[in-house]
């Protein structure tokens, strides 16, 4: 049984069909991308997978429970934390307030500490940026503060969407230095990325969206090689 | 002399708008909408304490705490069922639905307690205080509303940017999916926010009809137009702004009664609002929306 298992989800805007009998698996441990063109679907698949927006059919499980029709609020408290597009993090609040905003549903103290002591070791830029206002962060900043704020919770899996999107190169790396890092500390992660390129050399498999469907899944080595994953997302 | 007891009414009669204002300002900051309803509450407030005390025989501190309790079950019972429905409706639908409770409030007290008018009995017993060779009365009233308002206005900030859930009161009004995704819960804490404003309403309620002590269902409609402006002045979805906005609207519409005209003083407070939003289109202490892309 995977960690988190989506089984043939359609979800839809008004009339407009976005997801399509999407299913996919992601096992403990894995790092899974999903890779896609703009409006593919895979934001949609995510905030669905957290119950942000809600599924017309089809089922959800983590860890074999049917989280299909479980609110948001609840799902961080099982073991599943989503790092949104666009970061989103609490502008008007401090570095240190949102941060606190990741651990909401913990009670011990203690573990909430040490926790914070691991995001800033992770980042140390938050650290030094700990008392000041969030919206005043860079963009490359304000997704560390997005990844910390959920790595608060101390989730077992992470979805994380568009991790890179509009950020220097030079934070692109480190951002997915920090991906790499997560992977080995035993978090499973559910990667949703338009940098292919960099998603499927971190990813152990993938799946591609293609207008709200699954069209080609596999190993992500051979996902990278596929002709028509060249052609259509790495620009080769 | 005349000045400074104008400007010490003027305080007083503010800080009742301030409380009243940060009902509307934290429902406006956490649900994006206007509850027209709010004065409303103020007013069953009032018609709660007195029931309690003049009818009953309470004592006001009794009183006031009963319609603390009323308010705040009403405030959440108005939330959970005319304006739950409609989270996702637009927001004129909502709108009218707030008019519609504001109405609906009105006339079950028309119903329940009648049209004439009710001579309220002060909750405040403490003497006028005579200052200046008798130059300077101030009322007990004015000095309970002033210093009561001012330790709820601490008391609401240090909760609001001290506590875990004043904070989650802030990302909600910042972010609902991303609170959601922090598990907080949204529904949870807009309701949390109508008590909380309700409850202010109470005392504001009682607070205004001590010192202003004529009573009908129609005694909230006016100060919550007021309270509305005052929560628009100081920039709406502001917590100190509300207060802020309250006080210099309570000044301002005291000074205008004292010194110009007390028929068109509504009229100046009203023009002060239309020019401060000429000038700063966010109220005094609003803050312009800017969104990094």
């Amino acid at each position: 049984m995977a960690m988190l298992e989506v089984r043939n989800l359609n979800v839809f805007f008004g009339v407009i069909q976005a997801i399509r009998d999407v299913s996919f698996d992601v096992n403990q441990g894995e790092v899974v991308a999903l890779i896609g063109a703009n409006g593919a679907g895979k934001t949609t698949t995510l905030h669905t997978v957290t119950g942000l927006l809600t599924a017309a059919s089809g089922t959800i499980t983590l860890d074999g429970k049917d989280i299909t029709k479980t609110p948001a609020h609840k799902i961080v408290s099982m073991g599943m934390a989503h790092v949104p597009e666009g970061r989103r993090v609490f502008s008007s609040l401090s570095v240190y307030d949102n941060l606190k905003m990741g651990a909401y549903t913990r009670k011990d103290k203690k573990e909430i500490r040490q926790s914070l002591d691991m995001v800033f070791e992770a980042f140390p830029r938050l650290q030094e940026r700990r008392n000041q206002v969030a919206g005043t962060l860079s963009g490359g900043e304000q997704q560390m503060l997005a990844m910390g704020r959920a790595l608060m919770s101390k989730p077992r899996i992470l979805l994380m969407d568009e991790p890179s999107m509009g950020l220097s190169p030079l934070y692109v790396t480190e951002i997915f230095d920090i991906i790499e890092r997560i992977k080995k500390e035993g978090t499973t992660v559910l990667l949703v990325e338009q940098n292919a390129n960099k998603a499927l050399a971190v990813a152990d498999r993938a799946y591609v969206l293609e207008t709200g469907s699954v069209s080609m899944s596999g190993d992500a080595k051979a996902l990278m090689s596929d002709e028509r994953v060249r052609k259509a997302y790495l620009g080769a | 002399m005349k000045f400074l007891s104008q400007l010490i009414s003027g305080i007083s009669l503010g800080s009742i708008y301030s409380l009243i204002a940060l009902g509307y300002t934290m429902v406006y900051g956490i649900a994006k909408m206007l509850n027209f309803a709010h004065g409303d509450v103020i007013m069953i407030g009032a018609f709660v304490v007195y029931t309690a005390c003049v009818t009953g025989g309470l004592s006001p501190v009794l009183g006031v705490l009963l319609a603390i309790v009323a308010c705040t079950i009403l405030g959440v019972v108005i939330e959970r069922l005319a304006y739950k429905p409609l989270r996702s409706a637009a927001s004129l639908a909502v709108l009218i639905t707030a008019i519609g409770v504001s109405y609906f409030l009105q006339n079950m007290a028309l119903l329940v307690f009648g049209s004439d008018t009710k001579q309220f009995s002060s909750v405040v017993s403490l003497e006028p205080v005579v200052l200046a060779d008798g130059n300077l009365t101030i009322t007990g009233e004015t000095i309970v509303t002033i210093v009561v308002s001012l330790i709820i206005m601490v008391a609401l900030y240090l909760f609001v940017n001290r506590s875990k859930p004043g904070k989650a009161m802030l990302a909600v009004s910042e972010d609902k999916g991303a609170a959601q995704l922090m598990g907080i819960n949204v529904n949870g804490m807009i309701a949390l926010t109508f008590a909380i404003g309700s409850a202010l309403a109470a005392i504001a309620g009682a607070l205004l009809c001590s010192a202003y002590p004529a009573l009908s269902p129609y005694t909230g409609a006016m100060p919550g137009i007021k309270a509305f402006v005052a929560a628009v002045f100081g920039g709406i979805g502001s917590i100190p702004g509300a207060m802020v906005g309250g006080i210099l609207l309570g000044i301002i519409e005291n000074l205008s009664k004292g010194y110009i005209s007390s028929q068109l003083s509504d009229a100046i407070v009203f023009a002060v609002l239309i020019l401060v939003l000429l000038i700063r289109p966010t109220g005094i202490m609003g803050k312009k929306i800017n969104e990094k892309v």
